[in-house]
């Protein structure tokens, strides 16, 4: 149920005053409902639950993690590595 | 959903290496027992289809919480769902999950096949469009689910009133998630030590409402996404918490949830509900856990606009939803667990809904565990 899906933000427009996108779901698009994302432009990234885009999201923030857990998980290697070698 | 399309700073999350590093470091951490429970059932669904549980420490375990939504919802309300659909000129909607769920005696599958007119939509607008089409039938959507989903049905509420229409309503049935913390934390049998947040949730509401929990019940909470990186970082961060004794609050879903969440979306949600008591499924009545219609809205109420009357609900002898829901017992401890009970012939919605942990187990193949 509260299943989102990331989604990047194709082009906004209105239905019967609601703010509304088409958003590429890796390489499937759909129509959601953008009302509680109003600065979100093409281009930007989306979390859409049930035809609804819940917040943006942040690219900066995932390569950030991402970044975190991979030099992480390098020295980890390296720790194991040492282990066997001594 | 395949990574075809999918760019690196998201198909990263998934990244088996990555998962193994974690995995490797919350061996490192760990130096005794910790239970943990995920609160939401698309992460238990996650956690089973990855296998993560079993590469946990054995020192690890997760039990899984009540964040399904068909699964929690009160007999009474399903009784009350039955009933509208069976009515002629009627054209209920839902979200599929909710067909199967067994009421007392049916299920909207079986009024369905005996002519009633049910409907699966993907989301509550559809449901406004079917009313703007057929304004000779009375449209009503069966409103459930947690915090992520209130937001678009309060959207739906909006826009019917927008569009003047007077043939649409929705069973209100929307919970919340912080009284259920409250409600586990509090009882007697509670075995949670540490708890992965709903990262969807708090994309809404962000993560202001747990600090005071965390401190209360000195259990930490971090709020975790659902791919497999990200399930294994938030718990590797629950678990450095537990052996530093912080109770304290974290996000590592950071790409989607901010501490504030989505305000925009917090204001329509209050814009159209208030908070209410409700009775969920299996574990009795929480105070101010549920979501019902202001009194400005409550002309969209279906339970306002139909004469239902007192229904009277018997639940099966022989489900323990109520047990697995709180994280008192595993699927697999259940008597009926894959004989009497399968995804077929459910005697309880924990084995109907895609994020039912009974589900999970059956379908992930956890049955001796």
């Amino acid at each position: 149920m509260c299943l989102g899906i990331p989604g990047k933000i194709l082009s906004i427009y209105e239905d019967h005053g609601t703010k509304m996108a088409k958003i590429d779901f890796g390489g499937v698009s759909q129509e959601a409902c953008i009302e509680v994302i109003p600065d979100a432009k093409p281009g930007d990234w989306t979390i859409v639950h049930a035809g609804f885009a819940l917040n943006k999201l942040s690219e900066e923030e995932a390569q950030e993690t991402l970044d975190i857990l991979r030099e992480m998980s390098e020295l980890a290697e390296a720790e194991d590595l040492k282990h066997n070698d001594g | 959903m395949t990574d075809k399309g999918t760019p690196e700073f998201l198909s990263g999350y998934r990244d088996a290496k990555l998962v193994h590093g974690v995995i490797k470091d919350i061996k490192a951490q760990v130096t005794q027992s910790w239970t943990l429970m995920e609160i939401c059932g698309g992460q238990t669904h996650a956690i089973m289809q990855y296998g993560l549980d079993q590469l946990l420490p054995e020192e690890i375990e997760l039990v899984h919480g009540p964040g399904c939504p068909v699964c929690v919802t009160a007999l009474e309300l399903i009784d009350q769902a039955l009933w509208i659909a069976r009515q002629p000129d009627v054209i209920f909607t839902s979200f599929g999950d909710m067909l199967r769920v067994p009421g007392s005696e049916e299920d909207l599958f079986s009024v369905r096949a005996a002519g009633g007119d049910v409907r699966v939509v993907y989301s509550p607008l559809n449901a406004v469009k079917i009313a703007q089409e057929n304004l000779d039938k009375e449209v009503v959507f069966f409103a459930i689910g947690f915090e992520t989903t209130a937001p678009v049905n309060a959207m739906a509420v909006i826009q019917a009133e927008k569009l003047g229409l007077t043939n649409f309503s929705i069973l209100p049935a929307n919970v919340l998630v912080p009284p259920a913390m409250h409600a586990i934390l509090s009882s007697p049998g509670n075995r949670i030590q540490g708890f992965l947040a709903a990262g969807h949730v708090c994309a809404v509401m962000g993560y202001w409402e747990y600090p005071p929990i965390a401190e209360q019940y000195q259990t930490p909470i971090v709020v975790t996404g659902f791919e497999p990186l990200d399930l294994v970082n938030g718990i590797l961060q629950t678990v450095n918490l537990l052996e530093e004794r912080r109770f304290e609050v974290q996000n590592a879903y950071s790409r989607a949830v901010t501490y504030e969440g989505n305000q925009c979306a917090q204001n329509l949600i209050k814009q159209v509900f208030q908070l209410v008591d409700r009775n969920w499924r299996g574990i009795g009545t929480i105070p101010a856990s549920g979501l019902g219609l202001r009194e400005t809205y409550q002309k969209f109420d279906a339970t306002k606009r139909f004469e239902i009357g007192q229904i009277k609900t018997s639940e099966s002898e022989i489900c323990i939803a109520g047990q697995i829901l709180q994280g008192l017992k595993k699927p697999s401890e259940c008597p009926a667990f894959g004989t009497l009970c399968t995804p077929q012939n459910p005697l309880g919605a924990p084995m109907v809904s895609s994020e039912g942990a009974c589900a999970a187990y059956y379908r992930y193949g956890r049955k001796n565990e």
